[in-house]
């Protein structure tokens, strides 16, 4: 499995001495008095920031259906909260322990690529367990859907019911791309040619979904 | 990891195929035509609806022949109902606004030159961006679908107010699937942009060659990092509400429509949703857009006229940090268009200080514009002339905007001509002449040729004068309370003003008939002008550094490395009055901002 290359050793430099103009934005691309051989040429990777922008996309349409929620429930006087399905708790406990699965799958992939090379550490193993857990995540999520229709709550029924499906199942299709993600990741790393950047990127997304869950939670449990 | 000695970029090979050449093209500068093609052809669409509702206004029994094969029931004898004048004005405003002012200025130019502006060899995730024109293309045919589908397109406007367009067909034809179509048009658009976004903000960020740090971008490439800042977070809220209208009409859900509410002598059966909530989600998106739309056209016009002009702006920071706070304020200023709405009244103050507060950096880059232009020995050609008429149109809409940012005045003023003069004169027109600087600007880079000149500049002057006798006598119309979306004036108040929206009609027909000497130059340009120079303009930034048009991975293998800020004209160099940004010439740097 022996993949990537180590990651160059560089310590970017920001600003670069007292009083200098400060070009350079996010990197230090201009060299202070125009020695631009002198200037250090690691580029980062893009998959770094384009995962943020994907971040903040979600971050604001959950936003807006945050912000949607709260006037609703303010706005009116046909709200009735719901008690939440008991099994959303064991689904929360699921998808935080995919979290630490996830960095414990990481560590390892930095501990093969920075030292010794031994397939015991086995990296892939705990993102097979981190998928698993998120196919799990889903299925009980599933399941708490099955136990509201049960009682009788649909997604018309009330503008709580509504919430709760329209953001669980949001938040649902939001992982299942995450375990997309993971196929994409797993695919590279048996190819030996996973990059650092590639996992780390999909480990963001990954406990971005875990802090969203935690916070739809409390969305869907609180009373506004 | 990356190859420490070349920039990050996206590798892929050069395209074999036909269709990877041409169609599922992951080449930007393809992916940038095709944009540009898409808004084009949305153009062209939206300018033919906006001639049938002109018609109608100037002369409302005048029947238009084949007026029928668009609505079945909506041109009885080929004369327009006020059904179809709506559902007319709303796609023209859809389209236009998504699908013109959106794409071409912001996704077409963007997607072609950001690269090469940082000189890279392509966007970070070339198939995201294929991705991204093929998803706003299946936008694209959704919209026009609503054409065909039960009683023909959503009547509702642009901005689709609930409750109206959340009860279903009760409220009109195109009510019913035609918003859901419209609402599904327009979330998987927005899904198209972000996908946009993804590409254009990495690259900007991290794909810049050598020596090219953020200041030393040029003011378009800026813009667009703007623009996509603002399309990220505001298409992302659009994309929710959208989902929540799609739901109060398939899922009977109840997020847009109140209790007991009657439309039409029916009782709807929604209860407790909120009306306003549907307006705070889309003008949170709406505003911004007015952004989207408008920022790019500043960041070319300046290119084209630092080009011409052959100095820099008086400050490329100010500019910079202008566009900037025009951002984050179009955020603050949302509820401007709501005071009428039932809002509390305090709000409206709150959001009429930002508005009036918006004035500022509006106003520091019109003055940085024309103080650059004062003693500047300017070149005159279609792209320079285009560029200034976008200035003229930029200030006409912002005087009128003081009056609208007023909640005591715009309460007079609101939906009535005054505020489609508005926003037509900014948004608008200043963004599509923005576009067409850009265009006879880059057009030798883009497709390898040049345009006929004498053509462009017909064309200028038709458009200029045209424009203004569209939209400046609808200042008048509304001071005189002509109330928009009315189809017809009957013989009350309004009806001694029908001579006023005559005169416009016919502007607005030979406007639009001007329009016809840009397309014949553009596809005769296209495919027979004369071959371009890699250079016709003298310009310093990296896309005059390749050829035009330039190769697959835009630089032909070379690394490109900066040395320069992106204008350095009005200097002694080799080459005459400038020095290209990756030439390592030395020269005096004045210009060079401290």
């Amino acid at each position: 499995m022996a993949t990537t290359v180590v990651p160059p050793k560089i310590k970017p430099r920001r600003s670069p001495e007292p009083g200098h103009p400060g070009n350079g934005g996010f990197r230090d691309l201009v060299p202070t008095h125009g020695n631009l051989p002198a200037v250090q040429d690691y580029a980062p990777v893009p998959s770094k920031s384009a995962i943020w922008v994907v971040i903040a996309a979600i971050a604001m349409s959950f936003a807006a259906f945050t912000s949607a929620l709260v006037v609703r429930q303010g706005a009116s006087t046909d709200w009735h909260h719901l008690t939440l399905p008991p099994i959303l708790y064991l689904n929360t406990l699921v998808l935080l322990a995919s979290g630490v699965t996830l960095e414990i799958a990481r560590r390892r992939v930095a501990v093969f690529m920075g030292g010794p090379r031994t397939l015991d550490l086995n990296p892939a193993r705990w993102l097979y367990i981190t998928a698993f857990l998120g196919v799990v995540f889903v299925a009980g999520q599933y399941v708490a859907w099955l136990q509201l229709r049960s009682e009788g709550l649909y997604l018309a029924t009330n503008p709580n019911s509504s919430f709760f499906y329209l953001l669980t199942a949001i938040h649902a299709l939001h992982v299942l791309g995450g375990l997309v993600g993971l196929t994409y990741v797993l695919h590279k790393l048996h190819r030996v040619v996973l990059r650092r950047s590639t996992l780390d990127s999909f480990s963001y997304y990954w406990h971005f979904m875990g802090i969203l869950w935690v916070y739809l939670l409390l969305l869907l449990w609180m009373k506004i | 990891m990356h190859d420490t000695s070349a920039p990050a970029a996206a590798h892929h090979g050069p395209p074999t195929t036909f269709i990877r050449k041409h169609v599922f093209s992951l080449d930007h500068k393809v992916i940038g035509k095709q944009y540009y093609d898409l808004g084009l052809a949305a153009v062209l669409i939206g300018m033919v609806l906006s001639w049938l509702m002109r018609i109608h206004l100037g002369w409302t029994n005048f029947a238009i022949p084949g007026l029928h094969l668009l609505s079945k029931t909506g041109a009885p004898g080929d004369v327009m109902t006020p059904e179809l004048y709506l559902q007319l004005m709303t796609m023209h405003a859809t389209f236009m606004v998504f699908f013109v002012l959106t794409v071409a200025p912001f996704a077409a130019f963007g997607n072609f030159f950001i690269p090469i502006h940082t000189g890279a060899e392509d966007m970070p995730f070339p198939h995201f961006n294929m991705m991204s024109f093929w998803t706003t293309f299946v936008a694209f045919c959704v919209m026009l679908l609503s054409f065909f589908v039960g009683d023909g397109p959503t009547l509702g406007g642009w901005t689709q107010y609930a409750p109206l367009s959340a009860v279903g067909s009760v409220a009109g034809p195109g009510q019913g699937a035609g918003v859901v179509i419209w609402a599904t048009s327009i979330a998987i658009f927005c899904v198209g942009q972000l996908f946009g976004s993804l590409n254009f903000i990495p690259n900007i960020l991290d794909l810049r060659c050598k020596g090219l740090s953020m200041w030393r971008l040029p003011l378009p490439t800026w813009a667009w990092f703007i623009t996509s800042c603002m399309g990220l977070t505001s298409f992302s809220v659009l994309m929710p509400a959208c989902v929540l209208l799609i739901l109060d009409h398939v899922a009977g859900t109840s997020f847009f429509v109140a209790s007991n509410l009657v439309i039409n002598d029916q009782l709807q059966p929604h209860s407790g949703g909120s009306t306003l909530l549907w307006q705070h989600l889309f003008w949170f998106f709406g505003h911004p857009e007015v952004y989207i739309a408008i920022v790019p056209g500043m960041g070319i016009v300046s290119h084209v006229l630092i080009t011409n002009m052959r100095k820099p702006m008086l400050s490329h920071r100010v500019l910079v940090y202008s566009f900037g706070a025009l951002a984050v304020l179009s955020y603050m200023v949302y509820g401007h268009h709501m005071f009428v709405s039932g809002m509390n009244p305090v709000s409206s103050i709150v959001f009429s200080f930002p508005t009036l507060l918006i004035t500022i950096p509006s106003t520091i880059i019109v003055l940085i514009w024309i103080g650059s232009l004062y003693g500047a020995k300017l070149r005159i050609n279609s792209a320079s002339l285009f560029a200034l008429a976008f200035i003229s149109l930029f200030i006409t809409g912002g005087v009128s905007g003081f009056f609208l940012a007023q909640p005591s005045i715009q309460i007079l003023l609101h939906a009535t001509y005054f505020v489609v003069a508005h926003f037509h004169f900014t948004m608008a027109i200043a963004s599509v002449f923005g576009i067409f600087s850009g265009t006879y600007f880059w057009f030798p880079k883009m497709w390898g040729r040049m345009m006929n000149e004498t053509l462009g500049r017909v064309h200028f002057w038709c458009s200029f004068v045209g424009v203004y006798c569209i939209f400046m006598p609808m200042h008048y119309l509304g001071l005189a309370g002509n109330v928009r979306r009315y189809s017809s004036f009957p013989a009350d108040y309004m009806s001694p003003l029908v001579g006023v929206h005559q005169f416009i009609t016919i502007a607005a027909l030979f406007t639009g008939a001007a329009q016809l000497i840009f397309l014949y130059n553009f596809i005769h340009s296209r495919f027979w002008g004369p071959p371009a120079p890699d250079n016709p303009w003298q310009g310093t930034s990296l896309e005059w550094s390749t050829t035009s048009p330039p190769p697959w991975d835009n630089f032909g293998g070379r690394h490109m490395v900066v040395y320069h800020d992106p204008y350095q004209y009005g200097v002694q160099s080799s080459k005459g009055d400038y020095v290209m940004q990756d030439s390592p010439e030395q020269v005096k740097t004045e210009n060079e901002e401290p």
